[in-house]
């Protein structure tokens, strides 16, 4: 998987990348794709906000600092990016404000990409939001930050199995020291213009009559919306009587999904 | 239409099937996955010696015996450097924009320019100078104050803080997360109430918007440390007062935090009763703090943001200030109506008029407080030799002069000690009021959070007033 990445040595090239990235801080006006940044708390995606947009949103070394949305720009390789910065969440399946502002633009905001930022020294712990956001979207890669810090614990991290396992394409980063930032355009972009082409991990782990039951759901979900991106997350929120996606439902809103996003669930 | 009914009808017919503990057994699933991943490409080789000095560190900030002792040291230690180090730079700046460039501006619009008096005077005397003294009496403070914050914050303490405070909130009824947005609000109240979201239950978290106000923010922590300086440091011997004035801002701090914990615990055993949830709190990593990095981004960040919206509120009610204190209705200016006519009964309450008259002026940004107290002050009581005319704000270049014109006003260390109780307990300045009313959507709740301090202010002003004079 990896490999697609590393297609020439220019296109990892340090010099290179840093060339064709332009900060555009607040200038968002007019953009090509809009990227979704995710992860648990404290894991550095401010950090990873202000390397890629120039912005100097505040960071700080606590859980649950940015606690709305922050916005910004940058243009890589001649397209321009919007990037928007979530609030820290350890999971997308309770019903904290937080949680339902991350929750609902990955769903709703129809990123073109979203990049999970995750510790590399709690990995376990953070793949399980890995793992929901998911369930949500095709489009994803998975930024292992904190990289510095977990080799100092004698933490080591196989990025190539991770992303093998994942289906997406997994970056180690340092983002305090912006290392790691010219791999994650990289990877970014592959994955919007499609050249990556993410078969992302499904919990697989379910017992016979759930399974069935989703699968019954999610056919129909497909046949009321044809198109729709996420059928078998949907199928599994109303199974959990999730009332936002309910009134989603009864407002019609769940359309608008079908719409811009014609890939289909694999 | 009929097709949603039909799916969500279907969904729940599944749902009652499939039994109601789907929630946790998907999530279990996803444990089990996760651990599965992690199995696979985390290889750990041994523990270090850096995990245990974590651990190690934290077994003493977070102990029952250390945690508050060092929290409360850590804060003084933060103000007497902020009160120690400011005073130089303060004068410095003012002598620069109030005593050199006031004068040049005046005389340069004025006379050069040829413009009506009232036109200087709204402008120079009004806007010019209440914005310079923003500037002066706000920079060095939180030029030095942000960076050390910004510093523990980054090292990687407030969530220790939190956790040694998690306890006291949960026993009060609240979250112990309100420990958190309680630190947000020692920023800026309106940003404590926005982070009020990180608390999923909305009965805990309308308690920490309501108490957030308690926390001293940035626009109040001048004023406390001007008039603690003034006031309770000139009590003791002067090699002492530093201290002792640190002493004093640390304790209307922790003040605010036992009301913080009162009316938390009133609210949730009256109109805001419900269980206490449970949540974990992560401890991060400690981090060395970039220190140049900090630095710069905290006074980016926050100094200069905070010192830019001052500004902007200071600039309006500069003008508010010129004209209150030059619109005269028969022979007296409306500024002096109300001071004459409040001040009996703000007497009463150990306080004056013209704190009163400042603190509506003020609502906007607490930051001009002080500044509008010494020019109300000055003009109250006609002090010849300062100031240039009514409704002027004036130079003073040293913490003895302010000294000077309040003790000339009328003030005893009463007045300053009751000063920085109300500064600690009035409403909320209308960005947090506005911030407050958008994040609760209820007016009725908005009014509570906005009532309860003022009411509680003048409560406490007053039995702190009565009994000083009954000692005295």
């Amino acid at each position: 998987m990896t490999e697609n990445l590393k297609a020439s040595a220019c296109d990892v090239c340090e010099v290179n990348n840093r060339a064709s990235l332009k900060r555009m801080g607040l200038n968002i006006e007019k953009f090509d794709f809009i990227v979704a940044l995710a992860g648990n708390p404290n894991t550095g995606k401010s950090t990873v906000f202000n390397a890629l947009t120039g912005l100097r949103q505040h960071t700080g070394n606590w859980p649950g600092k940015t606690v709305a949305r922050a916005e910004g720009g940058f243009e890589y390789n001649d397209k321009m990016f919007k990037i928007v910065d979530l609030p820290g969440t350890y999971s997308l399946l309770s019903t904290s404000t937080d949680e339902e502002i991350a929750r609902n633009f990955i769903l709703f905001g129809k990123p073109d990409v979203t990049v999970i930022v995750a510790d590399a020294t709690r990995l376990e712990r953070n793949l399980n939001l890995v793992l929901q956001v998911l369930e949500i979207t095709d489009k994803a890669v998975l930024c292992v930050n904190l990289i510095d810090e977990a080799e100092r614990h004698n933490v080591e991290i196989d990025i190539r199995s991770l992303s093998k396992e994942l289906g997406i394409p997994v970056v180690a980063a340092s983002a305090r020291s912006n290392k790691g930032i010219s791999e994650l355009l990289n990877a970014v972009f592959q994955v919007v213009t499609g050249n990556f082409i993410c078969k992302p991990k499904r919990i697989s782990k379910l017992s016979g009559k759930v399974s069935k039951a989703i699968r019954s759901l999610t056919t129909m979900i497909e046949n009321e919306y044809p198109g729709v991106p996420n059928p078998r997350w949907i199928a599994l929120r109303l199974l959990e009587g999730d009332q936002r996606i309910i009134d989603a439902i009864k407002s019609g809103e769940i359309i608008e999904l079908t719409g811009s996003n014609p890939q289909a669930v694999v | 239409m009929e097709n949603k009914n039909k799916l969500i009808a279907a969904a729940n017919n599944l749902r009652y099937e499939i039994g109601e503990n789907l929630h946790d057994y998907v999530i279990e699933s996803i444990y089990e996955e996760a651990s599965d991943i992690a199995s696979k490409s985390v290889k750990n080789n041994g523990k270090t010696d850096k995990f245990n000095l974590d651990a190690k560190i934290d077994k003493i900030v977070t102990s029952r015996a250390w945690g508050i002792p060092i929290m409360l040291f850590l804060l003084a230690t933060v103000f007497w450097l902020t009160i120690e180090g400011s005073n130089v730079p303060s004068a410095f700046i003012a002598s620069i924009l109030v005593e050199s460039l006031h004068p040049l501006l005046r005389d340069f619009v004025g006379i050069t320019l040829g413009m009506p008096w009232w036109f200087t005077g709204v402008l120079i005397d009004g806007a010019y100078l209440a914005m310079a003294w923003v500037v002066s009496v706000m920079l060095p403070p939180m030029a030095i104050f942000f960076p050390l914050f910004t510093l523990l914050e980054d090292f990687g303490y407030l969530p220790r803080v939190a956790f040694n405070m998690d306890n006291a909130f949960r026993k009060a009824g609240a979250h112990g997360k309100q420990a958190l947005t309680m630190s947000m609000g020692f920023g800026c109240n309106a940003a404590g109430v926005i982070a009020a979201r990180i608390i999923d239950s909305p009965r805990e978290r309308l308690l920490a918007i309501i108490t957030n106000n308690f926390s001293l923010c940035n626009g109040r922590w001048p004023t406390q440390i001007l008039i603690s300086t003034i006031f309770i440091g000139a009590l003791a011997p002067p090699y002492l007062a530093g201290i002792i004035s640190a002493g004093a801002v640390v304790t209307v701090a922790l003040l605010g935090i036992g009301f913080s914990l009162l009316l938390s615990w009133s609210l949730s055993k009256t109109v805001l009763r419900g269980e206490v949830s449970t949540f974990s709190l992560e401890l991060p990593p400690y981090r060395p703090p970039l220190f140049f990095r900090t630095l710069y981004t905290s006074l980016i960040d926050r100094t200069l943001f905070v010192l830019w919206r001052a500004v902007i509120f200071a600039v309006p009610a500069g003008v508010v200030i010129w004209l209150t204190g030059n619109i005269e209705i028969g022979g007296v200016s409306i500024a002096e109506h109300f001071i004459l006519a409040a001040d009996p009964w703000a007497i009463f309450f150990g306080l004056n008029g013209v704190i009163l008259l400042a603190y509506i002026i003020a609502i906007p940004a607490n930051e001009i407080v002080i500044p509008t107290i010494l020019m109300l002050t000055v003009m109250a009581t006609k002090v010849a030799e300062v100031g240039s005319g009514a409704g002027v704000m004036f130079e003073l270049d040293s913490v003895s002069e302010t000294s000077a014109i309040l003790t000339a006003g009328g003030w005893t260390t009463l007045t300053g000690i009751n000063l920085m109780l109300f500064s600690l307990l009035h409403n909320p300045c209308s960005t947090t009021i506005y911030t407050i009313y958008k994040e609760t959507g209820s007016v009725k709740w908005t009014a509570v959070a906005t009532i309860i301090p003022l009411l509680l202010g003048f409560i406490i002003c007053f039995f702190v007033a009565q009994f000083w004079r009954l000692l005295s």
